[in-house]
């Protein structure tokens, strides 16, 4: 996408405060990067809610399911252990290891969710090439822009970035 | 003290003692012992736990070679050091995710001080815990038979024993903790490979952070997993301590079969627990240098749950009394009367003072925030706990139903080799562990600046 600005900010109350102007300017605000979470960004950010619970939920019980199933074949079908005639089918005590197995699976399937969601793992990114990204996991807050598409619009944008004391503004090109 | 952030006394910050901790600084603070060259402390330590890391391996191996019978258990008492070393692990590794787990659903902010370590307390002691029963069966070669497997003796576990949800439990827990501390470790590795300048830290550090950016979205997500996971983990932390309880419970013997053993050995694992929270907050304060993150206003806050905790322990052990009693059944009263006047006797009157009347101690604020009386009371409940969970195994062993296979136990060298040299195993996990990740989480600790106004 060309018209794409990234802005340096040296703490997060002027990046909320820019990224509020850029959209009054019809701009679009498309991430920030912070070396912690701040509250109320994402929603700024328009980013969707999480869908990860779903992933987890669903895996959690199918492997619960699964484990449950395991032990009612293994225990009533295919040896079945008569011992002073109890039931085969102990289902009671059954119930533990599906708990176990179903939150270690629902975990795991959260963690999956979650590097997918956000499109983990990857060994590079284009942004780490812009100097002084790496102050974004340390003590420097970005806000990734894009102009909207008029002409002169990224110079407005721009302008908008270093009236809310943008430290530095750097414009992406594709190479 | 650390170059960069001056503890200042009294706190200006409830839970931040420093004038100023900006992001930059609270990162120096944290990042930088990593980065520190060697300092001579930490080789002492770890010159001191190598021999016991040796000395348990080699302990292992000689079991495996000689069985068994190397250690005092004999044919009344079957279980020993092994079955009360793990009751007594794996109640150390449950506090670090309760903990940091219940503190983040109830949203307390002091813990992200303390929760990266108490985290990787968690991995290694359920990873020393599960040596525990495989050295435990006696014959260990098989111990895979606890895995459901298609196998040529067409046999299946038996799913009614509690040893089989062990298997199921431990390893559950184990992996679950593992994620849970490394998903809230990612944007701190982050930080590391943004701040390494060594090649093969950049690698390492770049290649375990998976690419974060720290993205808005990045934040997103991961605040709803770990928040998920921590719902998540308080429920599976209870019962994995519940099912060790039903390893007794689940039993026939006097004194075991209680209906109060799983709470009373959840409650047991997170009061054990916190005092080792403790102990090694204090050594990672001093060692690493964070007067200013490790405040005594967080001393003062474990400690008061400590107090509660032991009060819990003091009252399920008047419950186990009263229902003894209460049940009118001979065997329960006599094991109960065997335990005040019997062989083992000394012990149990030292694990009372430990557990409950020493701990008493911690209502006066004075004690609360001296940090070596908190270190003496602390390492005496450790012993506490661990004399509780060897007498849970000694007491109704010893005073069964037939009076006449009563026998004691006795300690033999390589007892002691399993009750001590696991301790230098952690200790030495733990010394690699601050050398390469941060101690304590930088992300939250700058989140709790900016909060507490200190950035």
């Amino acid at each position: 996408m060309t018209g794409t600005l990234i802005a340096e900010f040296q703490n997060p109350d002027m990046l909320c405060a820019a990224l509020r102007q850029v959209k009054e300017g019809g701009h679009h605000a498309l991430d920030a990067f912070t070396p912690y979470p701040i509250e109320g960004l994402d929603a700024e950010l328009d980013i969707p809610p999480s869908r990860i619970r779903y992933a987890m939920l669903a895996g959690g019980l199918i492997v619960a399911a699964f484990a449950f199933a395991l032990q009612w074949y293994s225990a009533a079908i295919d040896y079945p252990v008569n011992s002073g005639g109890r039931p085969l089918n102990s289902w009671q005590v059954f119930l533990l290891v599906p708990f176990e197995v179903g939150v270690f699976a629902a975990a795991l399937c959260g963690v999956i969710a979650f590097l997918r969601s956000c499109g983990l793992p990857r060994l590079h990114h284009p942004l780490f090439e812009i100097p002084g990204f790496e102050r974004a996991t340390q003590d420097h807050f970005f806000l990734l822009v894009a102009a909207k598409q008029t002409g002169g619009a990224i110079r407005d944008l721009r302008d908008v970035l270093e009236a809310a004391g943008a430290a530095v503004v750097t414009e992406l090109r594709q190479p | 003290m650390s170059p960069v952030l001056d503890p200042a006394l009294p706190a200006p910050y409830r839970w931040i003692a420093s004038e100023r901790a900006s992001d930059v600084e609270m990162t120096q603070a944290i990042a930088d012992p990593v980065f520190a060259p060697v300092g001579r402390a930490w080789w002492i330590a770890v010159l001191v736990s190598l021999p016991f890391v040796l000395w348990f391996i080699g302990s292992i191996g000689w079991l495996f070679y000689k069985g068994i019978g190397i250690w005092g258990i004999n044919s009344t008492v079957v279980w020993g050091v092994a079955i009360a070393n793990y009751v007594w692990w794996i109640g150390i590794g449950n506090a670090g995710t309760l903990i940091s787990s219940m503190l983040l659903l109830t949203r307390q902010q002091w813990r992200g001080s303390i929760n990266r370590f108490a985290e990787a307390m968690t991995l290694f002691a359920v990873a020393i815990a599960g040596i525990m029963p495989i050295i435990h069966v006696g014959r260990p070669i098989y111990a895979y038979w606890l895995a459901p497997y298609p196998n040529t003796m067409a046999l299946w576990p038996q799913w009614r024993s509690a040893l089989v949800w062990d298997f199921w439990a431990i390893i559950s827990y184990l992996l679950f903790s593992i994620m849970f501390w490394y998903v809230s470790l990612i944007p701190d590795l982050a930080t590391m490979r943004d701040r390494t300048r060594t090649r093969a830290g950049q690698v390492l550090y770049g290649a375990f952070a998976l690419g974060w950016r720290g993205s808005a979205r990045h934040w997103n997500r991961l605040k709803t997993l770990h928040i998920t996971m921590a719902a998540l983990g308080v429920p599976l932390v209870c019962s994995v301590h519940s099912i060790v309880g039903l390893d007794f419970a689940a039993s026939l013997m006097p004194g075991w079969q209680e209906s109060i053993f799983p709470p009373y050995f959840v409650v047991g694992a997170m009061y054990c627990g916190f005092a080792m929270v403790i102990i090694l907050a204090l050594a990672i304060r001093w060692g690493l240098n964070l007067q200013a993150i490790i405040t005594a206003n967080h001393f003062e806050v474990m400690s008061r749950i400590l107090l509660m905790a032991s009060i819990v322990m003091g009252y399920s052990y008047a419950t186990e009394w009263f229902m003894a009693w209460y049940g009118g059944q001979h065997s329960d009263r006599s094991v109960v009367v065997f335990e005040f006047t019997g062989t083992y006797a000394p012990l149990f009157w030292a694990l009372l003072f430990c557990n409950v009347v020493l701990p008493q101690a911690l209502w006066f604020p004075a004690v609360r925030r001296s940090l070596p009386a908190l270190f003496v009371i602390c390492v005496a409940i450790n012993i506490g706990m661990w004399l509780e969970r060897i007498l849970i195994i000694w007491n109704t062993l010893s005073h069964d139903y037939m009076p006449s296979v009563w026998r004691s136990f006795h300690f033999t060298f390589w007892d002691w080799s399993f009750l001590i040299a696991p301790l230098g195993l952690f200790a030495f996990l733990f010394l690699l562990f601050v050398r390469l990740v941060p101690a304590v989480s930088m992300f939250d600790m700058r989140e709790l600046s900016h909060k507490e106004g200190a950035a």
